[in-house]
């Protein structure tokens, strides 16, 4: 670290303290790309610190792959035929990503309870950045989740019989349903008052990961049932998935199944037009 | 830089309305530079407002501030420039090193990487910190949090410290450390506001304390004239048999010298005084009780309490909030 002796005080520092001026637009640009960076870079210290963190946040769906795959997926049946583990892997994929809202969730409460949100906002650094670092951040992880993922499933048997544009478009795909899920995750991060209640979100994600295609084609559920499945949007990302991975159980009887790629599109975008505004406006007015 | 010479902080009429209350009910602040302004009232009065619309935190409705001789409400991120703030929790992240906190926020000042580095490595070694830098701060007790939460607040060596409640729920000994802190800090020229519950926290550190009540500044003083105020130390005897309060008031009376009289609170068997040498009042009055042989259940020196300083000036006792 600092070799030789350290003279500076609290006060007083031996370092050049003179922070940059920022005056023109460029150099404003490059200021929020940096401060962004390194919001980016404190979450990815994180996972350096603590490796094992990933892999904590990988349990739930690498058990579920395993419950679901091996302990049920005998008695399950996939509409059209198919094996049950390329039915759900997909389904899987999805998943994770919309858990992951919850981490963004948990994450933003914990600075906002803590005190470290309210630093960042006494301190001459973009106010953008802690949102946009947060987002970033989360699509990161998100990307490192979905490659140990993949791996996992390559080991347990399932392909993609998709070529390798649609192979990466279906990822793609999974990473835009996460994105949109990150302004959610924002806003009820900054709406919940404390940790123990961002626990509580679980009610809200459990049901919306389970009605939905992720275990279940929608068609063998019950009839008031099966709409409401359909139309998750979660399921359009994974039937989208299926249909561009050449898994089974892709397409359904409906129209939102016919046109999975086109919801699992508009979904999301749908989604950020809602929840981005709303969380930079909750933002906003910690101000008030 | 700007205005060296006016006022570290200058707040006129400040309002702030929180639903239907006044949170901040036209509040002047006067803080010359280089020294310890003591922000002194119960839960709720206001303080923390005060310190979070000073600190660019929350948009007020009235009046105007200027902070380092910067406008608040129109150069906010100036002021942001100039200002370290810790409040009452240790805002760190819990995930990270003590280094890599320091670090985090320098680069987040825009020190730049090797300048964020040296600043920590300085600021761990002054707070006696080098050796647990490298350890999680999750692993941190509470009163080596409260110095890396100081430690982030003066990365750039602000020209205004805003400390909301820094000692609350410290163990004495950390305590004692953030007030050599802040201490050594006015000594090389910072200026510091602080929020207290504690009037004799207000009293070992501030240079002016403003008692703050309901949003609004009820009294600016030096603590030595608050104390006045409500009048200095007491003795209090309690005695075992009601039919002993005569005689202990006498010999109370006798110690405590000429001005105002002890009373006696005959529903709590009590007898208080105001003296002028605590030690020497107490040492007398303990031993002309053993001498007369009068049975006391208890003796003491007590100071007056925020809550005496309140209920001199508000007429009301502070509110719980």
């Amino acid at each position: 670290m600092a070799t030789g002796t350290i003279t500076g005080t609290a006060a007083r520092s031996s370092v050049d303290l003179g922070v940059p001026q920022v005056d023109r637009s460029h150099e404003r640009l490059y200021w929020v790309l940096a401060d962004c960076w390194n919001v980016v870079r404190r979450d990815l210290l994180h996972y350096r610190r603590l490796p094992v963190l990933i892999l904590w946040r990988l349990g739930f769906p690498m058990v579920s792959v395993l419950l679901y795959g091996f302990v049920f997926g005998s008695a399950m049946r996939v509409p059209g035929g198919g094996d049950y583990r390329e039915f759900l892997m997909p389904g899987m994929f999805a998943s994770t990503m919309a858990f992951g809202f919850m981490n963004t969730a948990t994450a933003v409460v914990t600075d906002t309870a803590r005190g470290v949100t309210d630093r960042f906002r006494s301190m001459p650094m973009s106010s953008s950045a802690v949102c946009s670092g947060r987002g970033l951040a989360d699509l990161t992880v998100a990307v490192a989740e979905l490659a140990i993922l993949a791996l996992t499933a390559l080991a347990i048997g399932w392909r993609s019989d998709g070529g390798l544009v649609d192979t990466v478009a279906a990822f793609g795909l999974l990473l835009l349903l996460r994105f949109s899920l990150i302004w959610v995750g924002v806003w009820c991060g900054l709406v919940v008052p404390n940790e123990e209640a961002a626990g509580g979100l679980y009610a809200v994600v459990f049901p919306l990961t389970m009605i939905s295609s992720v275990f279940v084609a929608p068609s063998l559920m019950p009839a008031w049932l099966a709409p409401v499945a359909a139309w998750n949007p979660v399921s359009s990302t994974v039937q989208a998935t299926r249909e561009l991975f050449g898994n089974p159980g892709a397409g359904g009887g409906t129209w939102v199944e016919q046109h999975a790629v086109l919801m699992a599109v508009v979904w999301p975008l749908v989604i950020t037009a809602v929840f981005l505004p709303l969380a930079v406006r909750r933002f906003q007015r910690l101000s008030r | 830089m700007n205005d060296r010479g006016g006022p570290a902080v200058c707040a006129e009429g400040l309002r702030k309305r929180y639903g239907g209350t006044n949170a901040l009910d036209g509040l002047d602040l006067h803080i010359p530079r280089g020294t310890v302004h003591g922000l002194l009232g119960p839960n709720g009065a206001g303080k923390t407002t005060a310190v979070r619309a000073l600190a660019t935190l929350l948009r007020f409705e009235g009046g105007r501030a200027l902070v380092a001789g910067l406008d608040v409400a129109r150069d906010p991120h100036g002021v942001r420039r100039r200002i370290g703030l810790a409040g009452q929790y240790a805002a760190l992240d819990e995930g990270l090193t003590g280094r890599q906190n320091l670090e985090l926020f320098g680069r987040l000042f825009r020190l730049g990487g090797r300048r964020a580095r040296l600043r920590a490595a300085e600021l761990l070694e002054h707070f006696g910190l080098a050796d647990a830098g490298g350890k999680g701060v999750a692993e941190y007790s509470g009163g080596m949090r409260r110095r890396l939460d100081l430690a982030a607040s003066l990365i750039l060596a602000p020209d205004v410290l805003f400390l909301d409640e820094p000692t609350t729920g410290l163990d004495p000994r950390a305590r004692g450390e953030v007030w050599d802190t802040v201490r050594t800090l006015v000594s090389e020229g910072t200026t510091v506001l602080l929020t207290t519950q504690y009037l004799d926290e207000a009293d070992r550190l501030a240079t002016r304390v403003t008692v703050i009540d309901r949003g609004r500044a009820i009294a600016d003083d030096t603590p030595e004239g608050l104390k006045n105020r409500v009048g200095g130390d007491r003795i209090e005897v309690v005695v075992a048999e009601a039919e002993d309060l005569g005689r202990v008031a006498g010999i109370v009376a006798r110690v405590a010298g000429p001005g105002a009289g002890p009373e006696t609170d005959e529903e709590g068997r009590r007898v208080h005084a105001p003296v002028s040498d605590r030690v020497t009042a107490l040492t007398e009055v303990a031993r002309t009780l053993r001498d007369e042989r009068i049975r006391v259940e208890d003796i003491g020196l007590r100071r007056p309490s925020l809550d005496d300083v309140f209920l001199r000036l508000t007429g009301h006792r502070a509110e719980v909030a």
